[in-house]
């Protein structure tokens, strides 16, 4: 049964190349992620929440130069999945939103930086509260979301809000980026501290307006296979993928810049 | 005691006791009464404490007539409201928050009337917290209601109306009294679930300690940066509302 | 203060057709099998069923469909239960009292009103008493002292005492008899126990499939029954057929003679103690003879009961001697002798 299931992988593999060469769109692929490296199976992979869209993409993008490779994804909050990393969840691939989650999970192999963030004001289509910058922020009148500072896009929030010497007056604090989101596009908020990205992702329910501060807290996203993948070559393979080019340009297209 | 009962139920009593054996060996237990005794802590638990009792309230004085008009009341469709009633049991408590949010939120229709009118705003406000652990809980106390009351003889309503017994009369010193240990299973049932409840409070009411972090929520956080804590609160909960579970249902239940 | 109703209502396509007069200090019995609709009937004088046509009155109007219902509540009745439905989860006391404080009497008015009336039926010590810790016959008088403390001008009791085994019933019902002796208003009972209506009422109204089949004093109708569930009920052969002198032609066939001349439709009506069993066909006195085959056998106390096939068939009543003596079995043929002096003739509508 395994023989025949390989075979068969292998004759998909050798079509699959035969493919691409023929067509000759595919571009060039870089470094051991070209087809033909014998990665084949499952790999899991555990990232942050903010990485939804682009991996999703990155996933899809990999499985088709990878045929005959499956990637399931995990997307939480990076402390939520690195406790579950630690716990023995078995994983490949972790890719979390900021390097003390990565620090959290002893297992890493050699963590890169592979993109960052930075926060960005969200507010409503339209902007209903008039919000023009982060000094709003200390205005009660207005409602305001932050995430809880024990949250990455918290704790970066908090770190801005130091170096701008302002102090915020949220309404809420939100357990994660999204929910601070959410609430924004449903207008029950005139601002929230968002990443970028998140911004991006949210389309034109939300408005994004970038602010000199934001340069304090700048955040690195590390990715890293682990020591105990059941598949170690899968996770190698997908860590290479995006840190390669076609990896890079998906995360620049969702708001990410270069790490 | 057959075995093919005694088995099983040996299994779901461990399957429900395990995890919680699990929490209190990695309760912190030296550091525990500094910890219980921190601001943070019995903040969140005052909060849940008085929200929890005051949806509960909320859900007596509108789930028992409802319930009542259920069971003996007629009306079309009786079986489709019904329906209704439990969407809350089956609905993820998240998007329940975010139902809310689009009806009594700023830009919802009924929001906007409070809002408008009264200037009443229920996101990010204690209030609110009381309305989604009310959403999320009502069923549990309409529902035990409802079976207590469909179970009571409709007779006895009869017999006092024969009295002279007004129907209100007649439910206040009759149904009432008669159906009363189903209203206080359904009203521990409702009180404890809006002690737990989660996801509809962080969906609608948002977070921010003193005024809308309630112990789930608190536990939720202390979990993405120090477990310990988190321990600690969540074994406060359940120390709580086992004592308060088990005292009410020894008083009016008999055990 | 007369009761004058026209009952018609029912369940689906079931309908009772009940009319109804009853005088101040009267009781009138509904008496009947089960099904029969004697609880309809009840039920509307109460209010707890409306009328569909009809109507009831009885000083204003209670209900005259489709302009007049007035609900139970605001109605002088007082309704003793089948199953006396005493609220369990209050004290006898309070039971009483309860029609006092539904209707707005205060608290310490109501209770003394209540205590006078549970003297009145002799449970002053179980005041304190919850429902559940009385016996039958005590709950039955709670329930009799709760329906009269408003003092109703209308009395309803539904199998009053059905509930009773049959060692207190009849005490209880020779007690009952006096209260409702005593009661100045109008009383319906609704029985299916021919001895609670014929001691209790003043009047019977016998009611079959939501119909009046035959009313009078209880007295008239135990010896002359118009249906086959009365006579049943009171014991009776009946019989029916076309009189002409002393010479009746039964319905089902066969001819018997009576003693009293008559003409045209007539009810006859005979104990199954008349009938006398014999071997052979009996001669001499002035009887009537034919011939039977035992079609079944019921032991009684200490007599058997035979239904015998024939022209007429009918039951008989004999001691277990009669059946050693004759050796009877179901199947075996007998001759029945019925002097004509045991039979009740009258005319039937």
């Amino acid at each position: 049964m395994r023989r025949l299931v390989a075979a068969l992988v292998s004759v998909g593999l050798l079509v699959a190349g035969c493919s691409e060469s023929s067509t000759g769109s595919g571009g060039t692929p870089t470094g051991s992620s070209a087809p033909g490296t014998g990665v084949t199976g499952t790999v899991t992979v555990f990232a942050a929440a903010s990485l939804t869209e682009s991996f999703t993409r990155i996933g899809k993008d990999f499985e088709a130069a990878n045929p005959g490779v499956k990637v399931t994804f995990n997307f939480a909050g990076s402390s939520a999945l690195a406790q579950q990393i630690t716990q023995g969840a078995p994983v490949d691939v972790f890719a979390s939103a900021a390097p003390a989650n990565m620090q959290q999970v002893a297992d890493a192999v050699s963590p890169t930086a592979f993109a960052r963030n930075k926060l960005e004001i969200a507010v409503p289509q339209g902007n209903p509260g008039k919000v023009a910058g982060l000094k709003d922020f200390a205005d009660a009148g207005k409602k305001i979301a932050l995430c809880a500072e024990q949250v990455p896009c918290g704790a970066a929030a908090k770190k801005v809000f130091t170096a701008a010497g302002i102090t915020a007056a949220p309404d809420t604090l939100e357990q994660d980026v999204k929910a601070a989101l959410t609430k924004v596009r449903l207008g029950e908020v005139d601002a929230a501290l968002v990443y970028r990205t998140d911004v991006k992702a949210a389309g034109a329910s939300v408005e994004g307006i970038e602010f000199p501060e934001a340069d304090k807290a700048v955040n690195d996203y590390p990715i890293a296979a682990l020591k105990k993948a059941p598949n170690a070559k899968g996770a190698k393979a997908f860590v290479d993928y995006v840190l390669s080019d076609k990896g890079k340009s998906v995360l620049a297209d969702a708001g990410f810049a270069a790490a | 005691m057959p075995p093919v009962l005694v088995v099983p139920a040996v299994l779901g009593l461990a399957f429900l006791v395990v995890p919680l054996i699990g929490l209190l060996a990695k309760a912190p237990w030296s550091t525990l009464p500094q910890r219980l005794t921190s601001p943070e802590v019995l903040d969140a638990l005052e909060l849940s404490l008085v929200c929890a009792t005051l949806a509960t309230v909320l859900c007596v004085l509108m789930g028992v007539p409802l319930a009542w008009v259920l069971a003996r009341g007629d009306i079309p469709g009786r079986g489709f409201i019904r329906a209704l009633v439990t969407v809350p049991l089956v609905l993820p408590p998240v998007v329940g928050g975010a139902a809310l949010l689009f009806a009594l939120g700023r830009r919802g229709p009924v929001g906007q009337v409070l809002d408008d009118w009264f200037g009443v705003s229920l996101p990010f406000t204690t209030a609110g917290v009381v309305v989604a652990e009310a959403f999320v809980a009502m069923p549990f106390l309409v529902i035990s209601v409802e079976g207590a009351l469909r179970a009571a003889d409709p007779r006895f309503e009869e017999a006092a109306a024969t009295l002279g017994a007004s129907r209100w009369y007649a439910f206040r010193r009759v149904t009432l009294p008669s159906v009363a240990p189903g209203v206080v299973a359904g009203t521990v049932l409702c009180w404890a679930r809006a002690l737990g409840e989660f996801g509809a409070t962080i969906t609608f009411a948002g977070n921010f300690p003193e005024k809308t972090t309630t112990m789930p929520l608190a536990v939720y956080l202390a979990l993405e940066t120090d477990p310990e804590a988190a321990i600690v609160l969540s074994v406060v909960l359940l120390a709580v509302s086992v004592a308060v579970l088990a005292s009410l249902r020894e008083r009016w239940i008999g055990g | 203060m007369t009761l004058d109703a026209h009952v018609r209502t029912g369940r689906g396509t079931f309908e009772a057709d009940v009319p109804l007069l009853v005088q101040p200090g009267e009781t009138v019995a509904l008496l009947g099998p089960n099904g029969a609709g004697k609880t309809t009937v009840l039920r509307a004088l109460a209010g707890l069923l409306p009328l569909r046509s009809g109507h009831i009155r009885l000083n204003t109007t209670w209900d005259e469909p489709p302009s007049t219902f007035v609900p139970p509540e605001r109605r002088a009745v007082g309704v003793v239960f089948q199953d006396y439905l005493l609220f369990p989860h209050m004290p006898v006391l309070e039971n009483v009292a309860f029609g006092l404080r539904a209707r707005g009497v205060n608290r310490e008015a109501a209770r003394r009103a209540a205590r006078a009336q549970l003297d009145a039926v002799d449970l002053t010590p179980y005041a304190d008493a919850r429902p559940r810790e009385l016996s039958g016959g005590q709950a039955q008088r709670v329930a009799l002292a709760r329906a009269l403390v408003t003092h109703p001008d209308l009395l309803l009791l539904d199998e009053p005492l059905s509930a009773l085994d049959a060692g207190t019933r009849p005490r209880v019902r020779a007690e009952l008899g006096r209260h409702l002796r005593e009661f100045p208003g109008c009383a319906v009972l609704v029985t299916h126990d021919p001895l609670d209506a014929m001691v209790l009422a003043d009047r019977l109204v016998v009611v079959e499939g939501g119909r009046i089949t035959q009313s009078g004093e209880p007295a008239v109708i135990a010896r002359k029954p118009a249906t086959d569930y009365v006579a049943h009920l009171v014991g009776l052969n009946l019989l029916r057929g076309q009189a002409d002198g002393t010479a009746v032609a039964l319905d089902t066939g066969g001819t018997l003679i009576v003693a009293e001349p008559a003409a045209g439709p007539v009810h006859a009506a005979f104990p199954p103690t008349a009938i006398s069993l014999h071997p052979e066909r009996p001669s001499g006195s002035p009887r009537n003879t034919w011939e039977v085959a035992v079609a079944g056998m019921e032991q009684h106390a200490h007599t058997v009961r035979l239904h015998l096939d024939g022209a007429p068939s009918v039951v008989a009543e004999v001691t277990p001697a009669v059946i050693a003596e004759l050796g009877l079995a179901p199947g075996t043929r007998v001759w029945a002798a019925l002097k004509a002096t045991e039979i009740q003739t009258y005319p039937r509508a």
